[in-house]
Order: C-alpha cells, then sequence, then structure tokens
C-alpha cells in the first residue's frame, strides 16, 4: 500500500492529524537562509519513481530530525520550527539523471556537545532505510566552528608529532607487516626491525591483527619493540610501530595501549569498526598518555565507495579529525585502492587545512573552518612502491605517511633493502623538488639516476618498474567543472 | 654507523652547491635559516647548540653558505645541520632538516636493554662517542 498524503494548504492545517507532505510541514524552506551555527548536509537523494524529489529532500530532512510519519499533536509542546531540519535546496545532480542534491539545515540545540555517536544518530540514524527512497548518501557536511570547538581534536597533530619524531620537510615512510596473519610474534618483530632499520619511520600491525591463536598481541609487542629499538640504535633516529589495540571491549584496549606506552611505543593503533565513541575515548587515552594514535579505516568501503548510497569518506574523514585522531587512510590515488585523484585530493584538504574553501570539483560542498583544530596526517597505503615517488609526492604533497608493504617487504634484496630502496627514492624526490626541478616529469629520471649510487632501488625499479593499478573509479565527483579565477 | 637524521641522510653528502640549491628553497618561501651544531646525536637530544640567530632577514644563500663554512672550520668533527622555519600560521615549526657535515668516523649507538619482570625489557639509547665529555668527542679519529 501506499501511504495517501492530502496536501492542500488551501483546505489544511499544518496540525490537522493525519499524513501531510513532509515540505508542507516546514521540512523544505526554500528561503530559509543557513545560520553560521547550524550544521548543514548535503545528501545524494535517489527518490523512488514519482516520488517528487523536493518531497524526498523534504522527508530526508524531517526523518533526521523531529518529524514521523504522520502529524503528532505533540510537537506542540515545543518550539518545533526551531528543531526541524530545513532542506532549503534541491539540485539535479549533473548527468546523473533521477538523482538529486538536498542541502539541509540543523540547528545546533539537535545536537550534544562532542559526540559524533549523536550527531550520526541523527544524520544517518533512520532516514536510510526510507521507503520512498531508493538511495541515499551524505556527500558532504559543514560543521559551525561552535560544534567544532566542542571536540578537542587530534591528540597531538602534524605539527607535535613531527616535533616529536624530529622529522621534517619530507612526508614519513611506512610499511605494513606481511603476511597480515600467520606470522608468530618472534618472525613478526624481524620485519619491524629489518623494515625500520632499512630506512622506514614506522611499520605498521594490519586492521586484523588483534590476538589470534598464531600470535597473541602481548608478544607481539614485545618483540616488536625489541625490533624498533634495535633499529633507533642502528640509525640514530626515532621509530615507531603501530600497535593495533582493537579488540573486543574498551577494557582490553585499554590494557593493551597501556602495555604499548610502558614498554615505549610512541604509537598505537585503532580500527574504524570500533565504533565512533570508543575511538573517542582512545582519543583522550591518547592525549593524556603522549602516545600518537594511528586509525586503520577498516570497513569503510561498504559505505562510502558507492555513489548513490551510504558515507562519503570526505565525510568520515570530517568526523575523524573532530574525534580525534593523528592518522587517518586517506587513499593514494595511484595504489591498488579505490580513490580518484579530485576526490581523495577532497579527503587530503578536509585532514590537513585549517580553511577548506568550497570545491564541487574535489567534491567540498561547504566551507570548513576547523578554527586551528589540529590536523590529521593522512597515510596513503595499499599497492604503492618507490618507481611511482614522483606521482605520490605530487598527488599527495609533504604531510603524509607513504606505506609500502608489499613494496618493502616483497624487495628482492630483503625487508631492509626494499625499506633502503624506499627511502632513497624519496629523499632524491624531495631533493629534486626542492632544487626547483619538474619532479612530476622528471621522476623517473630522478629515481634512475638515484638508483646509480644504490642497487637496492635499482632493484626495485627492475621489480616493479611501471607497475599500476588502472581501474575507473567508482566513486567520483559529479559536479561539472568551472575554472575558479586564480586557479 | 651512518646517523640517518634529516631528510637527505640516504643520499651521497650534499655539495655546498647543492645545500645553496636547498637553502633558495627555504628562502623561496620565506623561511628563515638557521644552523646548528652538536657532539650528542642522541635522537631525543633536541636542542642542538645554535650558530648564531636563525639569519631572518638574509635573502641570498651565499651568506647562508659562509655561515654553514666557518661553523664547520670552528667544529670540524661535530654533527652540523641546517633548518629552515616557518612562522606561518598553523605551522610555527621546522620545515626543514637536513645534515651539511658528519664526523670523520661514527661510531654509532648502543642499545642498553635492562631486564624486567614479566618478560619486559628496558630499552635506552645511547651514543658511544657521549662517554667523552662533550668538546672532547670525534677527536681521536
Amino acid at each position: 500500500m501506499s501511504v495517501t498524503v492530502h496536501d492542500d494548504p488551501a483546505t489544511q492545517d499544518r496540525w490537522d492529524p493525519g499524513v501531510h507532505s513532509y515540505a508542507s510541514m516546514g521540512y523544505y524552506a526554500p528561503d530559509y537562509i543557513a545560520k553560521d551555527t547550524d550544521i548543514l548536509a548535503v545528501f545524494r537523494v535517489t527518490p523512488q519513481p514519482g516520488v517528487d524529489p523536493i518531497e524526498a529532500g523534504a522527508a530526508v530532512a524531517g526523518e533526521s530530525s523531529t518529524a514521523t510519519w504522520t502529524v503528532v499533536w505533540t510537537d506542540r509542546l515545543t518550539a518545533n520550527s526551531h528543531y526541524q531540519a530545513k532542506c532549503y535546496k534541491v539540485e539535479p545532480v549533473p548527468g546523473r539523471p533521477g538523482e538529486h542534491m538536498a542541502y539541509i539545515a540543523y540547528d545546533i540545540d539537535l545536537f550534544e556537545e562532542g559526540s559524533i555517536a549523536n550527531l550520526t544518530s541523527s544524520i544517518i540514524g533512520n532516514v536510510f532505510g526510507f521507503k520512498p527512497l531508493q538511495a541515499l548518501r551524505l556527500e558532504d557536511m559543514r560543521i559551525p566552528i561552535a560544534y567544532v570547538k566542542t571536540f578537542a581534536g587530534p591528540p597531538h597533530g602534524i605539527v607535535m608529532e613531527r616535533e616529536y619524531l624530529g622529522k621534517y620537510g619530507r612526508p614519513l615512510l611506512g610499511a605494513t607487516i606481511k603476511p597480515k596473519l600467520g606470522l608468530s610474534a618472534r618472525n613478526y618483530g624481524r620485519v619491524i626491525y629489518e623494515a625500520c632499520r632499512g630506512g622506514l619511520d614506522f611499520t605498521k600491525d594490519d586492521e586484523n591483527i588483534n590476538s589470534q591463536p598464531f600470535m597473541k598481541w602481548r608478544d607481539r609487542f614485545l618483540f616488536g619493540m625489541e625490533g624498533v629499538n634495535r633499529a633507533v640504535a642502528e640509525t640514530g633516529e626515532i621509530k615507531g610501530h603501530y600497535f593495533n589495540v582493537t579488540a573486543g571491549t574498551m577494557e582490553q584496549m585499554y590494557e593493551r595501549a597501556e602495555f604499548a606506552k610502558e614498554i615505549g611505543s610512541v604509537v598505537v593503533m585503532i580500527d574504524l569498526t570500533v565504533g565512533y565513541t570508543a575511538m573517542q575515548s582512545m582519543s583522550n587515552w591518547a592525549r593524556k598518555n603522549g602516545v600518537l594514535l594511528h586509525l586503520h579505516r577498516a570497513g569503510h568501503s561498504t559505505y562510502t565507495r558507492q555513489k548513490t548510497h551510504g558515507v562519503s569518506f570526505r565525510v568520515i574523514s570530517k568526523w575523524s579529525r573532530l574525534i580525534g585522531v593523528d592518522h587517518l587512510h586517506a587513499g593514494t590515488v595511484v595504489g591498488k585502492l579505490e580513490g580518484d585523484p579530485a576526490t581523495t585530493r577532497g579527503y587530503y584538504d578536509t585532514l590537513r587545512l585549517d580553511h577548506v574553501p568550497t570545491n564541487v570539483a574535489n567534491g567540498i560542498y561547504f566551507d570548513q573552518d576547523w578554527a586551528s583544530m589540529a590536523p590529521v596526517m593522512p597515510v596513503a597505503s595499499g599497492g604503492i612502491h618507490a618507481g611511482q615517488m614522483h606521482q605520490l609526492l605530487d598527488y599527495l604533497g609533504e604531510d603524509v605517511i607513504l606505506q609500502f608493504g608489499g613494496g618493502t617487504i616483497g624487495h628482492p634484496m630483503g625487508i631492509s633493502a626494499g625499506a633502503e630502496a624506499n627511502r632513497v627514492a624519496l629523499e632524491a624526490m624531495i631533493k629534486a623538488r626542492n632544487e626547483g626541478r619538474d619532479f612530476l616529469r622528471e621522476g623517473p629520471d630522478i629515481l634512475r639516476t638515484a638508483a646509480k649510487s644504490c642497487v637496492a632501488l635499482q632493484a626495485a625499479l627492475n621489480t616493479w618498474g611501471d607497475v599500476s593499478f588502472d581501474y575507473t573509479s567508482t566513486d567520483t565527483p559529479d559536479a561539472v567543472a568551472v575554472a575558479t579565477p586564480g586557479n | 654507523m651512518r646517523l640517518t637524521q634529516g631528510s637527505f641522510s640516504y643520499l651521497p653528502d650534499l655539495t655546498d652547491d647543492e645545500i645553496s640549491l636547498q637553502v633558495q628553497y627555504a628562502l623561496d618561501h620565506s623561511w628563515p635559516i638557521s644552523i646548528e651544531y652538536s657532539d650528542d646525536p642522541h635522537p631525543r637530544n633536541t636542542y642542538w647548540e645554535l650558530w648564531g640567530l636563525p639569519m631572518f632577514d638574509l635573502v641570498d644563500p651565499a651568506g647562508v653558505l659562509r655561515e654553514i663554512q666557518s661553523c664547520r672550520a670552528t667544529f670540524p668533527q661535530h654533527y652540523v645541520r641546517v633548518l629552515a622555519f616557518d612562522a606561518s600560521l598553523g605551522r610555527q615549526t621546522t620545515a626543514m632538516m637536513f645534515l651539511v657535515q658528519r664526523p670523520g668516523f661514527e661510531p654509532g649507538f648502543r642499545l642498553q636493554r635492562t631486564e624486567g619482570a614479566d618478560r619486559q625489557q628496558s630499552y635506552s639509547v645511547q651514543a658511544y662517542s657521549s662517554e667523552q665529555p662533550s668538546g672532547q668527542r670525534y677527536l681521536a679519529r
């Protein structure tokens, strides 16, 4: 059955019992001027056939704020219009028939301060299952400064991390230990040692390394720190391994994080799968204990990747910066995982800039002012290798952690040689960039020249050379690019 | 052992011409240069000695290079590093750091382990050179 909406403003009062259109109940307000303190959201709405896009946008506003399916008289006991979210603009998506962008404003009073759990329970709570919609995607949000300031943000941020590690003027280097499952603690620590000794700044547990039968967490931590400290002594540099403290309960996570701190680790890691509240608790722990906090975005593609349904990763990036993590995986462009250059740039800008201007070509629909909240160090991981160093530097810039897992551990001369190849390639590229060379165009040449004094780099280039992953991205901006003066 | 602090330690040592190009990059960004020296390369030794103040008003790499050369001449067996400082809002931190001199022989670091309970080790790292008083290190060879 379908719900019959009788909607004639001439004969019907807003408070008549029964089912009214969401638009007529005040959830569509084209003349509404958003307040500076409003939280703004833009949804990609795909209504069911026959459903008016404006009504669909109003329904999203209603169902993500005060409305239910029928008029309730108890609304009249509240300052109802204040609490109603307002869909203030609905626009068709260029080149995507049936899809519309609905802009919605939420008063800040709808949300508890400092709680991403509360924010998301409203904005992505019920509405994604709403029957009149075929699909719904939260594309972007504007978090007003008034709400930003209720969060503490990253425990350290990029500047503090660099000062803590004493590493400046270049991307940091990391590697995820492979194979991700099955190594004993002793062998695992060997990989950490070799990779850090060879020239990496960090190594990393993978998202699904927690405390399995083949390697329990405490054993991994002890052997891992032996590897890290040996590498520190061999290089005179600070090194770290992201110990993944993800576990079934907060109590277990705290226990593991405390132990990592006690044995001297500079960093711990959590997975996105632990949930927003657990992430924020770990952020507080990391700030209190002076330990960097790495977030792996495990599971995100289940809701970020498809264009028509879910939550864009730029929104997850925004929430993660508010929650407060020091590192977040945000894509490589050139590696094995999803991410077109413009969309990825939007994530990186969201994590790193203090003021992110609207740029629909990168998927950024609102100006976002972070009011000096510390930035998050983006992490580029997944199918990248030394031969892409010029592209990585060009796409991702300097404040990024480049993680070469297979590209370190799979090196034909060994793990340490793999690490050295990556470090030499990176330093050669930074040096060339600073010298004013056109490093993107001359990149392969710069690498070949650097390889003349580094056999490990030569072997890496011989092994992976031009390996690339050229697949069409599913998540790309749909805006028609308009040239902006000065760009 | 080769100390790998700084952003170019995995490359062959920079020539003075190459150093000048890096300095020019910093000056192009309005990042003042400072020069620091030390004979304690411990990675947690944050505060190397300042060779004068940061060169806030210097616009010519040649002037920076002259300062590097006189620092090297005064401390021929010390580590010397060049830093560029970015004072812009949101950064206000070091933007570049690289070594421009290292001692002729680098003995490296001892990893000190202290056995604890429950299989825990307490680790510390000490530069072999720091067994001598500052100013008397790296001289024997």
